[in-house]
């Protein structure tokens, strides 16, 4: 399987280091592959390595060590300008002393391409962005949700097998971002091109991406499909950074039959999925979603442990109630009901009894 | 919904119109930048536009011929030139008594030097005619003197000519000196009498009193004074006065037909032949308006004619060259400013921040050099006993007797002012680039352009207003150097200030500087006017 994957892989990263000062990785092992067509996106916080692995993809760095192959070739010593990668910027790059036209013109130039080719394929692009009108004006004329089609158009005019977005919708406003999150998963999907996506925006990250690499220190985290990342993260880090999460620290009592007996600080004792907790005796961190959380004790295992949590806040929030409690000394846990005509509305100063799924309860390394 | 109707202005809460109340408001605000300013404003105004304006103005003004000169200019506005002959002997009279005054108040030479700006030898030929001009009046003086005696005393003429109540208050002045000088007054009536000799005499008298500080009662009037006199006698009757000295003046007026003449332009002749050169008067007449285009004809190497304004002989074009040196100087110049400062505002504008401090502290450094001192360095650097020539003769590369010659040519000129205006060029240039994110070189090479491509497609054409501004900056600055030509421009490298400053402090012809000025100033304009509509003045970014 990992074989035929990396035969397969359009985009692969080996081994790759860099370093820019000599006495410190920014990016440290990177390994990743690819394949043709995927929507890739590469989360993390700023200083993660991200943006550095874009870049030495797109050829603005050079690796201190190893390989990036595109296609099955090795791209190292390759300018920028002869990958034939697309790419989108952060601030959109458009040329402010060109028209939009001359904007989209400007790769088909290059590239040689004769005028009536270009005048067909920059309409074709204009088109697929919605924005036929355009052509003749400025860059500084257009709105920010316009300029970022415009640049998204002149990414994919010159038909690039793989394109690059380094945050490109950073600086728009929710509604348009959310709108422009679907046009870019609708085009890149529709032209079956590869895409490098990079962003510090989970939400982002989730709902527009194959898969997602959560980068931290220098190195992925985790490399999965955004159901798999949110609901069975790998270690902790990727627990907190991706969605919200609930945590609870303790120590492993006992570890049978697929899951933990978690005891926790306050001498509770929970069950628990261990993840990357294998014998009793480890501190750990227990992570559950919100959401996951059960108040309604008919719907969980007889069996159950439960836990005591006294609610702290109320917060109603139109389509769910979040709530805020006091668990095993920890008063920040929350969680988040459905607001269901038969749903419960918690008041302060209540005590209450919450359980879980033990499947939901993921025991990950301590920090 | 508001407090607005449909047809009325809109109103403030208190009932006045809102645009009065708004302009209420804002005044104060105005009138307090102005009050800032106003230090700074009034400072510029007094010492730099007004003196400007005031030396601007003298490349028109021509007062001077018609005001040495009234009688003059009055006179020749009746002759033609175009026939050839010489102006009338009214004329030759009229410039008699106009020099005469002059050379009294010492104006002749200034007016000589003035016209001598238009027609060589004008000044010498008026300095000889101030001292010569006495030898006409002499003729008459000694005659009448013969006649009487007293003809050449001051208090029998005095009495002749003067109010008698003036010559009580002026003895009474002269013996107490209390009250205020009393003003002269002629005699009444002898204006109608002897209306020349009247009028010399006033001249006389007041001029004696007011510039030499002497009384009329003791000084022996000018000899121009006899030379009216005897016009008058020979003209006028004088039977019927009965003044004073009358029979002093009846006793000259049975003689005067006896006297031996001699006419105003022989006269002339007698002191200088050039006085029968029909050119001199036409240049003359041709400067008598108050306001002339002379000075700015000078200026563009023309002059009057007869037929109107013309180019001057071929060797005596010297202006049209300069400004045309001048310019193409500051063009070189703007050029290799550009070349060499690209690539160091570039370098700059790539560094990190403490690389290009530093480096931007070495561009800043000739700032705090004279430009003195620069410029002298360059005379050491260049002359052809100076350090280069030294370097390449020891190198073996120039022989040591074909020294190349380095200063004192054009040459020296745009080597020296290249590196002193260097640093205006690449501060502008610096404050654009530095302004260009480099996202978008990044996002040409990625869409495919090569280096080169992404630079001259993307990069440049976004640091062409720094350009621009840096290009404008050290032009004007070039056109108008003067410093830097003066000390290493030699004779082929000077620039037109420098043909301005010599005007201004060697030959004193202000009015032809205050002209090449004044072009100069509409040269700059003219060219700011054409960047504005090529380039757009908005275009030009000194800073970020």
């Amino acid at each position: 399987m990992a074989d035929t994957l990396r035969n397969d892989a359009f985009v692969a990263f080996e081994r790759v280091q860099k370093s820019y000062d000599g006495e410190t990785l920014v990016v440290k092992d990177l390994n990743l592959d690819m394949p043709k067509g995927e929507f890739l996106t590469m989360l993390g916080p700023s200083g993660s390595g991200k943006t550095t692995c874009l870049m030495m993809l797109a050829g603005f760095e050079t690796a201190t060590h190893g390989e990036i192959k595109l296609d099955g070739v090795s791209i190292n010593n390759i300018p920028p300008h002869k990958r034939g990668i697309g790419m989108v910027f952060q601030n959109y790059a458009l040329f402010p002393h060109m028209t939009v036209a001359e904007n989209l013109s400007f790769p088909l130039e290059v590239r040689g391409l004769g005028k009536s080719e270009r005048e067909g394929k920059i309409k074709r692009a204009l088109d697929m962005v919605q924005m036929g009108e355009f052509g003749g004006r400025r860059p500084a004329q257009l709105s920010g949700g316009q300029q970022q089609r415009i640049a998204l158009a002149r990414a994919l005019v010159f038909e690039p097998e793989l394109v690059l977005m380094d945050e490109p919708l950073g600086a728009l406003d929710k509604q348009l971002r959310e709108h422009m999150q679907f046009e870019i998963t609708r085009l890149a999907h529709e032209l079956g091109i590869t895409t490098v996506y990079v962003t510090h925006d989970q939400t982002e990250a989730l709902t527009m991406s194959d898969r997602v690499a959560v980068f931290n220190d220098g190195r992925i985290q985790q490399l999965a499909p955004p159901d798999q990342l949110y609901e069975s993260p790998d270690n902790s880090f990727v627990a907190q950074f991706i969605g919200e999460n609930n945590t609870l620290l303790g120590t492993v009592k006992e570890v049978k039959g697929g899951y933990a007996l978690v005891e926790l600080d306050d001498g509770e004792v929970i069950d628990c999925k261990p993840v990357n907790v294998s014998k009793p005796g480890e501190r750990t961190l227990v992570s559950i979603r919100p959401e996951r959380v059960e108040i309604d004790k008919s719907r969980l295992h007889p069996d159950a442990h439960l836990l005591k949590a006294e609610v702290l806040e109320f917060i109603y929030m139109g389509d769910i109630f979040r709530t805020r409690l006091r668990v095993a000394g920890n008063e920040d846990f929350v969680i988040k009901t459905r607001n269901a005509p038969d749903q419960k509305r918690l008041r302060p100063g209540e005590t209450i009894e919450i359980g879980w799924l033990p499947d939901d309860c993921r025991a990950l390394d301590a920090p | 919904m508001s407090d607005t109707t449909d047809t009325g202005p809109v109103l403030a809460a208190d009932g006045t119109p809102l645009k009065k109340s708004l302009s209420r408001a804002l005044r104060m605000q105005k009138v307090r930048a102005l009050m800032l300013i106003a230090p700074l404003l009034i400072f510029v105004l007094v010492t730099f536009i007004a003196p400007i304006v005031d030396m601007l103005f003298r490349s028109v003004e021509n007062q001077i011929v018609s005001e040495t000169l009234p009688r003059t200019t009055a006179a020749l506005e009746e002759w033609d030139p175009d026939t050839g002959e010489l102006p009338s002997d009214e004329v030759f009279e009229a410039a008699y008594y106009d020099i005469f005054i002059a050379a009294e108040r010492k104006l002749h030479t200034r007016l000589g030097t003035r016209l001598n700006y238009e027609q060589t030898g004008v000044s010498s030929l008026f300095r000889k005619s101030g001292r010569g001009l006495d030898d006409i009046g002499e003729v008459y003086q000694d005659q009448f003197e013969d006649l009487n005696e007293n003809w050449d005393e001051a208090r029998p003429w005095a009495e002749l000519m003067s109010d008698p109540d003036w010559i009580a208050a002026r003895e009474a002045w002269d013996e107490d000196g209390a009250a205020p000088m009393p003003t002269y007054r002629l005699q009444s009536g002898i204006s109608d009498v002897l209306p020349r000799t009247a009028e010399a005499y006033r001249i006389f008298a007041e001029f004696t009193q007011r510039e030499d500080e002497d009384s009329p009662l003791e000084e022996e009037p000018w000899s121009m004074v006899h030379t009216a006199l005897f016009q008058d006698l020979t003209e006028q009757d004088v039977s019927g006065y009965t003044g004073p000295q009358a029979a002093m003046l009846q006793g000259a007026a049975g003689a005067v037909g006896e006297f031996e003449t001699i006419s105003f332009r022989d006269g002339f002749v007698e002191i200088d032949e050039d006085w029968l050169d029909p050119e001199v008067w036409q240049t003359i007449q041709t400067y008598s308006p108050n306001y002339t285009t002379g000075y700015f004809l000078n200026a563009v190497d023309m002059q009057k004619t007869p037929d109107g304004p013309a180019l001057r002989d071929e060797d005596e074009r010297i202006y049209g060259l300069l400004f045309q040196r001048t310019m193409f100087m500051s063009l070189v110049i703007t050029f290799s400013c550009i070349l060499l400062a690209y690539p160091v505002a570039y370098l700059l504008s790539t560094l990190p921040m403490r690389k290009a401090n530093l480096l931007m502290i070495l561009v800043l450094l000739p700032f705090w050099t004279s430009l003195l001192v620069r410029t002298s360095a360059w005379k050491v650097m260049l002359q052809q006993q100076g350090v280069i020539n030294d370097v390449l003769v020891w190198l073996g590369l120039v022989a040591d007797e074909s020294r190349l010659v380095m200063i004192n040519n054009q040459f020296g000129t745009i080597v020296a002012m290249t590196h002193i205006l260097l640093p205006f060029m690449i501060l502008p240039m610096y404050s654009v680039m530095s302004t260009i994110p480099p996202s978008y070189v990044r996002a040409a090479k990625s869409l495919g352009a090569s280096n080169w491509t992404a630079f001259w497609r993307v990069y440049f054409p976004q640091s062409v207003p720094g350009i621009g501004a840096g290009s404008i900056l050290v032009f004007i600055l070039a056109i108008g150097y003067y410093i830097t030509p003066e000390i290493v421009g030699g004779t082929t490298g000077t620039f037109i200030s420098n043909r301005i400053a010599y005007h201004i402090s060697s030959s004193l012809n202000w009015g032809l500087a205050a002209a090449l000025g004044t072009l100069l100033l509409v040269v700059v304009l003219g060219l700011y006017w054409a960047y504005d509509r090529i380039v757009g003045i908005d275009n030009v970014k000194l800073g970020g």
